[in-house]
């Protein structure tokens, strides 16, 4: 059993726990029944992603943090980024215009050599041919001539060729490669190693046309000097003996390309200072601005802690220093104001005081005299003598409100002081019981208290707890119109609570909260029979609010109330839920009834069930069976006593009655159709078959928030059918599961 | 009733109406009363009336009536019930600390103040000759007497009360509800905080160590008991 386990945590909020069982079916159902919806979800529908995602967010968080949290940072970081950008588009802008400027040039130049070199070839082949159709006849051998003489005419030609160079360029011929088992070997001016300097692929193309090509090379050089870039331009052509060759010129780049790589290495440098000087700029500049927001931020956070004479330093005149200035300006009119309130409170107090003093003084007197009179009545006339009792009367009367007055304005002033001690409730009950036993004689009313099996220890005002608990009771007893008044103690997790029900007049809706407003009244036109000053349930609830607990009321229209006081078990703790559900197990609507007192529909009593209401009870009190709707008290009352209360969140295995085994399992019929209202709704047997799985709480629970949150708001007509006191029972649930919101509950119950 | 206790009570008070009131009340309850307006001449005046038990007006014109319990106490254990109209809290603590024993808040009924008065004058006529043991004290309940080793330890007449109700059942935890019944008389519930007071200035007279008392040890959550003799 989780639920009891968790509730019992110290600390562990009560109703947190009862969240995981909506949260457990709600993922059940999100995955039988709506497995699609959790996939539109996205990511919560794979818990291996979820585990992914978290697993690397871990360690990036104190970069984020950080990143989010320091401006300096970010502006710093921008300015760097931008400035690279920028300096690298610039680069990239002068790197080519730097490269066209010198390349281009190059290359030009290189090619009108190139094209001067291949026409000299041309005409030097031409000019061989002629001179040897003149000189020579055509003879049958004449081949093996030509070819020695082809070798010797192409060593000469590129000589003649590399000469006009003087090293600025080399001169490479080869044979075509379709010829490459040709005797004529390659040729090369200027120790270049001719096959490795020409590329492959630009033999090819030089071999497969008649223009010119060209392409980028490194040129290698067989005497051992390094290699270096160069361009290469070729163009086929045919020698003497009309054979095609290969003829290439090869100019290094290696100046070009130095003064490139210098022009690139120190446009790199600079532009890298740039952006490190930028960056630095940057920081410099930002941290002039940030510097004094920080300070600002730093004073406004003391301010706000209370130290009001904190200033900020304000030097020279410009917008830092009016922000200064402002700021100063700001906290000293704040700290005026603050003195004056506090100058004013203080006198509030003081005046609260002294009247205090001036009005009880003579009140005492004419009190003592009032009773002197009163007890000396017996010798009056008649009409003296009531006339001494209604002066006794009145003066209790007057002074009731007189001190419930200076109570309120106590509170209000802000001079009330809890004065905590660890305190067993039950002995304050017992005393508010006891001292309200003879007004309930009185009204035939029996007060009964459950849950007092185990002490109920809380630190707390023991004097304003048993104000406010004799406040509920007296209540209880004068509107309980003579019915039993059923007093009952919880404790779970790191709370306590005592609830006071009653099955009187009841309250009307939205009375639930007006009851504390001060001198309410019920209804105006109803006789007042006893002297209630109209201001008990507003100080009660400002004694709760001391203690920083809740004071809670629920009702409904003929059907009683139920007022629960909760209190966090140590004075500091803020309250996360109730032992004790605010609207009671045997409520109309719990029972199933109308207003009528006729059944309702399995169905739609479903529908309104609020989840915290049930949430809290499979945790701390067990559910009363239900029977008859105003059945016997003495049946129910032994049905009660039966079912053994949770004293201190301790396991409890509710005894159910065969009644509620059938409406249970009705339950379970009807529910199934209905996942999304299944989440605000929890029958108690369901909830113990299902509750082994608990454990994978965490998950399930996650995806209950979202599905809960996004649980559709009750049918109207069923709300109105139900009238709920309470205006929104299923905000209030979430208020009350909702984790650390103490508060909120508070300004629930101040709504 | 107790009928021919004869208590002489000194009423220190500057509004003359309710002490005129107080003097037909007290009156009418047998007890002897004899009034002082001023705090400056208060001291003198209990001097001079030996009163069983002081009536004493916090709010005072000269020394107000925090000075003036405070020298009271200094020279005598009689019994001072504050009249306060503050219920301040801080107000009936620094009361109690400078020494008074009990306090009723104005506006008083006549018989809660007669019933106080009461309560506190009644101890002295408790006879029962008793030895009780108390941690290392030896207490001599009719000679009113405390000793630890020979030294005997002054106590106001209530902290000696209060004491004895703790000594006689050392077995029992006394909740503050049942002190106030057992020591000051109180039928109903009245405010703890007399308790928590008088237990201080109790144990900064008894204990060794005020800080951590082993003469009466505080149960958390219920209340008090006497310390393991």
């Amino acid at each position: 059993m989780s639920r009891d386990s968790s509730s019992s945590a110290p600390g562990g909020p009560g109703a947190r726990s009862g969240r995981t069982g909506p949260a457990r079916r709600a993922s059940r159902f999100g995955r039988l029944v709506d497995g699609g919806l959790l996939l539109q979800g996205g990511v919560q529908g794979s818990p291996v992603l979820r585990l992914f995602v978290r697993w690397v967010r871990r360690p990036l968080l104190p970069a984020v943090r950080l990143w989010r949290r320091n401006i300096q940072l970010k502006v710093v970081v921008t300015t760097l980024l931008m400035s690279l950008g920028v300096v690298l588009m610039l680069g990239f802008a002068v790197m080519s215009s730097v490269n066209n400027g010198l390349l281009k040039a190059k290359v030009k130049a290189s090619q009108s050599q190139a094209d001067g070199g291949f026409r000299a070839a041309q005409d030097s082949v031409n000019a061989a041919r002629q001179s040897t159709e003149q000189g020579q006849g055509q003879g049958p051998d004449g081949s093996t001539v030509d070819g020695r003489n082809a070798a010797v005419w192409m060593s000469d030609l590129v000589e003649q060729l590399s000469s006009g160079g003087q090293n600025a360029f080399a001169v490479v011929t080869l044979t075509s490669t379709s010829d490459a088992g040709s005797v004529r070997g390659s040729r090369a001016s200027g120790g270049v190693e001719p096959i490795l300097s020409v590329p492959e692929e630009l033999r090819g193309r030089v071999d497969k046309g008649t223009e010119v090509f060209q392409a980028n090379t490194r040129i290698e050089y067989d005497d051992g000097r390094e290699a270096q870039p160069g361009l290469v331009i070729g163009k086929r052509l045919n020698d003497l003996n009309g054979d095609p060759y290969q003829l290439y010129y090869l100019f290094p780049l290696t100046q070009e390309e130095e003064s490139l790589n210098l022009v690139r290495t120190t446009l790199a440098t600079a532009g890298l200072f740039v952006v490190v000087l930028l960056g630095a700029i940057a920081w410099l500049v930002v941290r002039q601005v940030v510097t004094p927001v920080r300070m600002a931020a730093g004073i406004a956070e003391r301010l706000s802690a209370g130290r009001l004479q904190e200033r900020m330093k304000v030097t020279g005149e410009d917008d830092i220093a009016r922000l200064g200035e402002a700021f100063n300006k700001m906290a000293q009119n704040l700290q005026l104001k603050i003195q004056q309130l506090e100058e004013l409170s203080r006198m509030q107090r003081r005046f609260v005081s002294d009247v205090s003093h001036e009005l009880r003084t003579p009140l005492t007197t004419v009190r003592m005299a009032a009773d002197v009179i009163h007890e000396a009545r017996v010798d009056f006339d008649p009409v003296t003598a009531r006339s001494a009792e209604l002066l006794a009367d009145q003066l209790d009367r007057f002074e009731l409100l007189l001190a419930d007055l200076l109570e309120i304005s106590r509170f209000d002033a802000g001079a009330a002081a809890l004065e905590a001690e660890a305190i067993d409730l039950r002995e304050v009950v017992r005393r508010v019981v006891g001292g309200a036993e003879m007004l309930a004689e009185r009204k035939g009313t029996h007060i009964r208290v459950v849950g007092d099996q185990q002490p109920v220890v809380a630190e707390a005002d023991a004097r304003r707890v048993e104000r406010v608990l004799r406040n509920l009771v007296v209540n209880a007893v004068e509107h309980g119109e003579g019915k039993d008044v059923v007093v009952r103690l919880a404790a779970a997790g790191g709370a306590v609570a005592v609830a006071v029900r009653d099955y009187g007049v009841g309250l009307k809706p939205g009375e639930a909260t007006r009851v504390f407003s001060r001198f309410w009244r019920a209804d105006p036109a109803r006789a007042r029979t006893t002297g209630g000053t109209g201001l008990g349930l507003s100080i009660a609830l400002e004694d709760a609010r001391l203690h920083g607990g809740w004071l809670q009321a629920w009702g409904e229209p003929g059907g009683g109330s139920q007022f629960r006081l909760t209190l966090p078990r140590t004075a500091d703790e803020p309250l996360r839920g109730s032992p004790i559900p605010l609207e009671p197990d045997d409520s109309r609507r719990h029972r199933g009834l109308n207003d009528a007192g006729l059944p309702l529909g399995g169905g739609n009593k479903l529908a309104t069930v609020p989840a915290q209401a049930a949430a809290v009870s499979q945790k701390a009190s067990p559910p009363v069976p239900a029977k008859g709707p105003i059945a016997p008290r003495l049946a129910r009352a032994a049905a009660v006593d039966l079912t053994a209360l949770p004293g201190n969140g301790s396991r409890v295995v509710s005894r159910r009655s065969p009644d509620d085994e059938v409406s249970s399992a009705v339950r379970e019929g009807s529910e199934s159709p209905a996942p999304q209202r299944g989440t605000t709704t929890s029958p108690d047997s369901q909830q113990a078959q299902k509750s082994q799985q608990a454990q994978q709480a965490q998950q399930a629970q996650e995806s209950w928030e979202t599905q809960g949150s996004q649980a559709p708001p009750q049918p109207q007509e069923s709300q109105a059918r139900s009238r709920e006191p309470e205006p929104e029972p299923e905000a209030e649930a979430a208020r009350e599961a909702e984790a650390g919101s103490a508060r909120e509950g508070e300004s629930a119950r101040g709504r | 009733m107790m009928s021919g206790m004869k208590g002489r009570v000194l009423v220190v008070d500057d509004d003359t109406a309710l002490a005129e009131m107080l003097g037909i009340v007290l009156r009418g309850e047998g007890f002897e009363p004899s009034f002082v307006a001023d705090g400056d001449k208060a001291l003198a005046a209990f001097r001079e009336a030996k009163p069983d038990l002081v009536l004493l007006d916090l709010m005072l014109p000269g020394r107000d009536g925090i000075e003036v319990c405070r020298l009271i106490r200094a020279e005598s254990g009689v019994p001072i019930v504050m009249l306060t109209a503050k219920s301040d809290t801080v107000d009936v603590v620094v009361g109690l600390e400078s020494g008074a024993d009990d306090y009723i808040v104005k506006p008083f009924k006549p018989k809660e103040l007669v019933a106080r008065i009461r309560a506190r004058l009644r101890r002295s006529e408790e006879p029962a000759p008793e030895q009780l043991a108390i941690g290392d004290l030896v207490i001599d309940v009719a000679g009113h007497s405390v000793k630890r080793e020979g030294q005997s330890i002054a106590l106001t007449p209530l902290e000696f009360d209060l004491l004895v109700a703790l000594a006689r059942k050392p077995w029992q935890v006394f909740t503050r509800e049942v002190l106030l019944e057992q020591v000051w008389g109180y039928r109903h519930a009245a405010d703890t905080r007399l308790v928590n007071v008088h237990v201080q200035r109790l144990r900064s007279k008894v204990e060794r160590d005020p800080e951590r008392p082993e003469i009466v040890v505080t149960v958390r959550g219920v209340g008090y008991k006497a310390g393991p003799s």
